[in-house]
């Protein structure tokens, strides 16, 4: 049998039954697990030392975001047996509702990922300041928390924000970046993002279709638990 | 009989499994200890969500409590970890293993902010230093530079 044989292929399990609004929480989660991996291949190879060390921990940070919001999706979800890893690992690539923009592999582009993690963390104040304001103490609380910790990332990226604001490299990766960045958010958030980064609102890359650098990634990323079910490391 | 001032006890002997000078209880990790017969409910809350001892932590308390004779229940608290829950033994233990612990109050919300805070040289003791890294080993330290003894130091963020 080969090794490929051995590795469950995608589409042959899926939990199914996450209901609606678990699913909400979904999104927020595959964001951060997904850009969270993406910052973490910076690891050993960042442009400089503090760098290197500021991308693994604010990949670390993100990951367990994702961890948070899977396990209270899973929580809400009335079926047994689904916890944090099966949500995180055990879907389909097209079961992910993260956005495209969190998809992209920009190592080495350092001008690219820092005009990415600039408008993520800048749209994700946006919604979280949302998400503290919900009807569900869970969200509520889960996203107050999550916010203190995200204040370190929001300093990290608005300095780097400030020192490459005039460089041509920047600028372009910033317009070329702009129409998925919109697509993090609910519409009606979108003003507020158009404000603080100070540009025209555009059409959105909207949440749904998938690029086609999910599923090597998803490939990699549960190798290890499609080989061994059940395995922890 | 297991008491709750057993517990707290108890879990006060728990080193931190990054840095053992101080204990769970020093970092104000344990929030709630409440005992019901034979049984005992500890609600604790990790410094950072992304904290990879959380598993160690809730494992060793688990142990701890078993040792008493006790069930033990471990849940994470609904409220989130505030730098300000470090007791002052427990700022007092890092400060002498070579940590700065973190600067009190309000959490800095922006860089200038954080910038603006003293922060003093564990080591030496000079206040002449400046923020080096954000990010350090950890979620929860942050990397500062020492201009007076020429020494790097960690520093609790404060948040």
């Amino acid at each position: 049998m080969s090794e490929e044989d051995l590795i469950r292929p995608a589409g042959s399990r899926s939990e199914g039954s996450v209901p609606e609004s678990a699913q909400r929480i979904l999104e927020l989660a595959d964001d951060e697990l997904i850009l969270g991996w993406r910052n973490s291949e910076w690891t050993g190879i960042a442009p400089f030392l503090e760098e290197d060390v500021a991308f693994s921990s604010i990949a670390q940070t993100e990951i367990g975001h994702a961890r948070a919001w899977y396990e209270l999706a899973a929580r809400q979800t009335e079926r047994g047996g689904v916890d944090a890893d099966a949500l995180a690992f055990d879907r389909d690539p097209d079961e992910y509702r993260c956005a495209p923009f969190v998809e992209t592999r920009l190592v080495p582009d350092w001008a690219r990922t820092i005009a990415r993690h600039w408008l993520y963390e800048t749209a994700d104040a946006i919604r979280i300041e949302a998400l503290k304001a919900s009807g569900d103490p869970e969200v509520a609380g889960l996203a107050e928390k999550i916010d203190r910790e995200e204040t370190y990332h929001r300093m990290h990226a608005d300095m780097w924000a400030d020192r490459l604001r005039d460089e041509a490299r920047f600028r372009g990766a910033v317009d070329e970046l702009w129409p998925s960045a919109l697509g993090l958010l609910e519409p009606g958030q979108r003003d507020r993002l158009c404000e603080i980064v100070g540009r025209e609102p555009v059409e959105a890359n909207e949440r749904g279709e998938h690029t086609e650098e999910l599923r090597p990634l998803w490939e990699e990323m549960t190798m290890v638990r499609r080989s061994v079910p059940g395995a922890s490391w | 009989m297991v008491t709750v001032e057993r517990v707290w006890e108890a879990l006060g002997e728990i080193p931190d499994p990054e840095i053992p000078a101080v204990s769970l209880v020093d970092l104000g990790v344990v929030r709630a200890v409440t005992v019901e017969g034979a049984r005992v409910r500890v609600e604790f809350t990790p410094t950072f969500l992304g904290c990879p001892a959380v598993d160690v932590m809730r494992e060793q308390m688990a142990e701890r409590i078993n040792e008493l004779g006790a069930e033990a229940e471990i849940d994470l608290a609904a409220e989130g970890w505030s730098s300000d829950r470090i007791t002052p033994e427990g700022r007092r233990k890092l400060e002498e293993s070579g940590f700065a612990p973190p600067a009190p109050g309000a959490a800095p919300t922006t860089l200038l902010q954080l910038q603006e805070i003293v922060s003093r040289c564990p080591y030496c003791g000079s206040e002449d230093t400046r923020l080096e890294n954000l990010f350090g080993p950890t979620p929860c330290r942050s990397i500062r530079y020492c201009a007076s003894c020429r020494q790097p130091f960690e520093q609790f963020k404060t948040i």
